[in-house]
C-alpha cells in the first residue's frame, strides 16, 4: 500500500480539562474524497486546526506527503500543498473577485517574491489570467470584477474555494462548504465540490449528510475527540456505534 | 476596504503643489518673511514623518505607539554623524536611516508578536527605554541633547542656508512620496494592505505574515530616521524630547487627522496641524483647545481624515 497523503498518528490535545482530541489516527488518500463528520462539538474543528497548522498538538503527529509536518506553522503547510477553505466565509470584501484570487496566485512560492517594491501589481498579466482561470473552474467567470462583499452568499463560498485552488494545493481542506447556503446554492456547490475531486484530494468537513454520502469515498467519524469509525459511506451507514452516536437522526 | 489606488486628479494637484513649493523660498524672501522658510522645512519634515507612520498604521495597519523613537534615532544619529566628522548627508542620512531602520527591526521583532492593545503598550514601552537611554547618556549630551556644530553638506551643496535645506527637504519628501505611492500599489503594498484586513487568511494563503509586517515596521523607521537627520539640521540639535511619547502622540495625532491609511493623509495631517498651531500660538498658549475640538470635528464629520473629503482611496 501506498503511503497515505495525509497522515494522523496519535494526535492528542487538551483544553483545560477537555480532552478534545484522543489518539486520533487518520489518513487521506491521495485522490480520495475523505469525509470527517460527527455531532457538535466533536472536536472536528479542533481537529482541522491541528491538520492546518493553526493549533499545536500535546503529542502526536501530522505527515503530509511524505514528511513531518507537525512543527510547520499554517504558512508553511500551505507551501508544501495543503490548502484550507473556512467555515465562515473568510475572503477580502473590500476587493474584487479577481483581486482575492490574484492575491492567492502571488502567495504561492513559484510566482516569485512578493518582496517588490516598485512595480504595479496590475501590470502582472499572467498573475491576473491565471486567477481568471480558477474563477472560471468555480464558475465565477461572470463576477470577476465585483466586489467580494456584493457576491452571493453561495458565491463567496465558491471564491473561498478558487482562492485555495490557487494555492495549488496537493490536499483541500474544505471546513463545512456547505453552511449557510439555500438548497440550490448547496447543490451547485456539491456539483462543484465533485468536479474539484477530479484533480485534488480532498479532506471534507460538513454536516450536510446527504451531500457527504455522496461526495465521500470514505467517511470518519469523530465522537468526544475520538474517531470511532472509518469507511466507506455504506460501511458508516451500517456501524452501530455510529448510528448511536447519531441516534438515527441523519442516517 | 479595497486596496489602494491613486485618484485620477491627484498627479496634477501634487505636481501643482510642488512646483507652488518650489517657487515659495523666492516668494517668501521677495516678501521679508525669510522666518517662514524655516516653518515651512519643519512641516516639510513632520509630513515626512507622519508618513512613516502611516505607512505602519494606515498601509500595514499596525498601531505603534513608539514612532517617535525611530524619528529621534535618526536626529541622533545625525547629530553622532557630524560630531564624528561626517558632514555629509549623502552618507549621514542614509547612515541615520539604518540605524533608525535596524532599531525599528529590533524593536518589530519583539513587538509583533503581540497584537492589539499589548502591540500599543510595547511599543510604547520600547520608545520610553529609548527615551530615558538618551537623556542619561552623557557623552551625548544628556537631557540637553547633542547640537550639531554646523549644517550638513548635501554632495557639494551647503545646507547652511535656511532655502538649501527647504530644497533639500522637499526633494526628500517628493522622492518617500514616490516611493510610497509605488510600493502601495506593487506587490508588496497589497500584500500588507490585506494583512491589515485579513491576517489569518494571508496565513492560510502561504503568506509569512510575521516578515512582511516585520519589513513594514522597518521600512516606516527607516524613513522616520530620514525625517529626524533633516529635523536635526534644521534645529542644529538632537533632543531627547524627540523621542518623547507625546511626539509620538502628535504623529499619530496628524495622520489621525489628515487620513490614516491614505497615501497624503500624513502630510495632510502635518500640514494642517503645524499651521493650526503657528496660527494660534501667538494668539493664546492654550492653542491645544482648539486642537482638541479640531481633532473632535474630525472624529465627528470625517472619520476616515480630511485627505477622504478630497476623494475616495479606490476606484
Amino acid at each position: 500500500m501506498t503511503e497515505a497523503l495525509l497522515d494522523v498518528r496519535n494526535l492528542s490535545r487538551r483544553f483545560a480539562a477537555v480532552d478534545a482530541l484522543q489518539a486520533v489516527n487518520f489518513s487521506v488518500e491521495a485522490g480520495e474524497v475523505h469525509a470527517l463528520i460527527g455531532p457538535n462539538g466533536a472536536g472536528k474543528t479542533t481537529f482541522i486546526h491541528h491538520v492546518s497548522g493553526a493549533l499545536q498538538p500535546d503529542s502526536g503527529s501530522v505527515h503530509f506527503a511524505g514528511r513531518d509536518v507537525t512543527k510547520l506553522s499554517m504558512h508553511q503547510r500551505v507551501a508544501v500543498g495543503m490548502a484550507r477553505s473556512y467555515q465562515i466565509t473568510n475572503v477580502f470584501l473590500g476587493l474584487s473577485a479577481l483581486d482575492n484570487v490574484a492575491l492567492a496566485v502571488q502567495g504561492r512560492q513559484d510566482a516569485g517574491s512578493s518582496f517588490r517594491f516598485w512595480r504595479p501589481a496590475r501590470s502582472e498579466t499572467a498573475m491576473f489570467e491565471e486567477a481568471r482561470s480558477y474563477l472560471e473552474q468555480t464558475g465565477l467567470a461572470q463576477r470577476i470584477d465585483t466586489i467580494a462583499g456584493n457576491l452571493a452568499h453561495g458565491e463567496q463560498r465558491a471564491l473561498e474555494l478558487a482562492m485555495a485552488l490557487a494555492t495549488k494545493p496537493k490536499m483541500l481542506l474544505l471546513d463545512e462548504p456547505m453552511a449557510g447556503t439555500g438548497p440550490e446554492e448547496s447543490a451547485r456547490m456539491v456539483e462543484l465540490i465533485e468536479h474539484l475531486a477530479r484533480h485534488v484530494t480532498i479532506l471534507l468537513v460538513e454536516h450536510d449528510m446527504a451531500a457527504v454520502f455522496r461526495l465521500a469515498d470514505r467517511i470518519s467519524v469523530l465522537v468526544n475527540g475520538r474517531l470511532i469509525c472509518t469507511g466507506t459511506p455504506d460501511d458508516v451507514r451500517a456501524d452501530p456505534e455510529v448510528r448511536r452516536a447519531y441516534l438515527g437522526d441523519h442516517l | 476596504m479595497a486596496f489602494y489606488r491613486p485618484a485620477t486628479y491627484q498627479k496634477p494637484v501634487v505636481l501643482a503643489l510642488l512646483l507652488a513649493l518650489l517657487a515659495l523660498p523666492p516668494a517668501l524672501t521677495a516678501f521679508g518673511q525669510e522666518f517662514y522658510i524655516g516653518f515651512a522645512t519643519r512641516v516639510l519634515i513632520f509630513a515626512l514623518a507622519a508618513s512613516s507612520l502611516n505607512l505602519v498604521l494606515g498601509f500595514g495597519g499596525m498601531f505603534s505607539l513608539g514612532h517617535a523613537a525611530f524619528f529621534g534615532a535618526g536626529a541622533y544619529a545625525a547629530a553622532i554623524c557630524m560630531s564624528s566628522g561626517i558632514a555629509d548627508a549623502l552618507l549621514a542620512f542614509p547612515l541615520a536611516m539604518a540605524a533608525a531602520g535596524l532599531l525599528a527591526l529590533v524593536v518589530g521583532a519583539i513587538s509583533l508578536r503581540t497584537r492589539g492593545v499589548y502591540f500599543i503598550m510595547i511599543t510604547l514601552a520600547f520608545a520610553q527605554m529609548a527615551y530615558y537611554l538618551f537623556v542619561s547618556a552623557r557623552s551625548w549630551g544628556g537631557d540637553d541633547g547633542l547640537p550639531l556644530a554646523s549644517r550638513m553638506m548635501l554632495g557639494g551643496f551647503s545646507l547652511t542656508s535656511d532655502s538649501a535645506l527647504f530644497y533639500a527637504t522637499l526633494g526628500c519628501l517628493a522622492l518617500v512620496m514616490v516611493f510610497f505611492g509605488r510600493l502601495a500599489d506593487a506587490r508588496f503594498g497589497r500584500v500588507i494592505q490585506a494583512i491589515r484586513e485579513n491576517e489569518t487568511r494571508m496565513e492560510a494563503l502561504g503568506y509569512p505574515v510575521f516578515r512582511y509586517r516585520l519589513i513594514c515596521f522597518a521600512l516606516g523607521g527607516a524613513l522616520a530616521g530620514l525625517a529626524g537627520a533633516l529635523l536635526a539640521n534644521l534645529t542644529g540639535l538632537a533632543s531627547p524630547n524627540l523621542l518623547q511619547w507625546t511626539q509620538s502622540g502628535t504623529l499619530l495625532v496628524m495622520v489621525i487627522i489628515g487620513g490614516v491609511g491614505y497615501l497624503y493623509g500624513g502630510v495632510v495631517g502635518a500640514v494642517i496641524l503645524l499651521m493650526l498651531e503657528e496660527s494660534l500660538v501667538g494668539v493664546t498658549e492654550h492653542w491645544h483647545i482648539a486642537l482638541g475640538l479640531l481633532l473632535l470635528g474630525v472624529v465627528l464629520f470625517a472619520p476616515k481624515g480630511v485627505a477622504a473629503l478630497f476623494g475616495k482611496r479606490h476606484d
